[in-house]
């Protein structure tokens, strides 16, 4: 069959998922770990819709997607509301700056 | 033309994706995963799945990243715009992260996905392409499968059948994850509530 197999699409999804892992380690803000969290979600999708076309999964691949989309949605909902919270208290989103519990 | 197609969107994924990583500035990176986000989307529709395809343009693209945008603007005033991150932490996180991307490239390529494939449907007898449903490569129509799929009946798989009980469906975890989305906008809207702020430098 003429076209990209299934080794293009999980190579992007490879490469969503270590862009979003560096996003979170590096990032000091705390939207910016946010998004990437959204950009692994994101990865881990490419992934599941690509299993659905080229493997046995058939439609199963794509409802779990389709879970992983309406969690990530949930997840950025309480996390911002979390990051609101931390601004009014703190007046910095600055996630370094939240080292209350150490010990 | 699916070759030229595929390569653009996942330039433009991968693009947005480096983008994200590589701006210090917050709004620059919400545009970069708008971009990325949305060739995701193409990615999708590339793959047959519209309906995944669309709803990832609907809720990601409309309504998490507006969400994250509303964010950015009720937190980041003046000096939290651009909070940079040192060099040596990028230097270092950018070598592990190639390091591990390599890592996966390389292990994904080298298994046999087809092989593995065939073998699966030789050994429990289920064709990915005597599917009704879905899997007949160049078809699309998948928005009547998951809803039905998600309310317990799977026509993908049962229709026409003669099965001896149906396939399995996701009424169950639709269910827990409308309950779920729920509990979590309440908790959302608690924790988000405008309040009295507490120790309030004099300077501001």
């Amino acid at each position: 069959m003429e076209g990209v197999g299934i080794n293009g699409y999980l190579a992007v999804g490879a490469v969503l998922f270590v862009c979003g892992v560096i996003c979170m380690a590096t990032k000091r803000n705390g939207i910016g770990v946010l998004m990437g969290v959204e950009l692994v979600l994101n990865g881990a999708n490419v992934n599941f819709v690509a299993f659905s076309k080229f493997g046995p999964l058939g439609l199963d691949g794509q409802i779990a997607s389709l879970f992983v989309i309406v969690l990530a949605a949930a997840e950025a909902a309480v996390a911002l509301a979390i990051v609101l919270n931390f601004y009014n208290n703190h007046l910095t989103i600055d996630v370094d700056r939240a080292n209350e519990l150490q010990g | 033309m699916e070759l030229l197609l595929f390569t653009v969107f996942a330039a433009a994924a991968c693009g947005g994706a480096i983008a994200v990583v590589l701006s210090q500035n917050v709004v620059r990176m919400a545009f970069y995963l708008v971009i990325s986000l949305g060739s995701t989307a193409g990615l999708f529709f590339m793959l047959n799945a519209d309906f995944v395809g669309a709803t990832q343009l609907l809720i990601y693209v409309g309504g998490t990243v507006v969400l994250l945008i509303f964010g950015v603007m009720l937190t980041a005033s003046g000096p939290f715009l651009t909070i940079k991150s040192s060099p040596g932490d990028m230097v270092q996180a950018i070598l592990v992260g190639a390091l591990f991307l390599g890592m996966v490239v390389v292990t994904v390529l080298q298994v046999d996905w087809d092989g593995n494939a065939a073998k699966l449907e030789s050994r429990y007898g289920v064709s990915s392409l005597e599917r009704p449903g879905y899997n007949q490569r160049g078809e699309g129509h998948t928005t009547r499968s998951i809803g039905a799929a998600l309310l317990g009946a799977r026509f993908d798989k049962d229709l026409g059948k003669n099965r001896e009980q149906p396939s399995t469906g996701y009424l169950l975890p639709f269910e827990i994850v409308s309950v779920h989305l729920l509990v979590v906008l309440i908790g959302a809207a608690y924790l988000a509530r405008a309040k009295r702020r507490v120790n309030v430098p004099s300077e501001f």
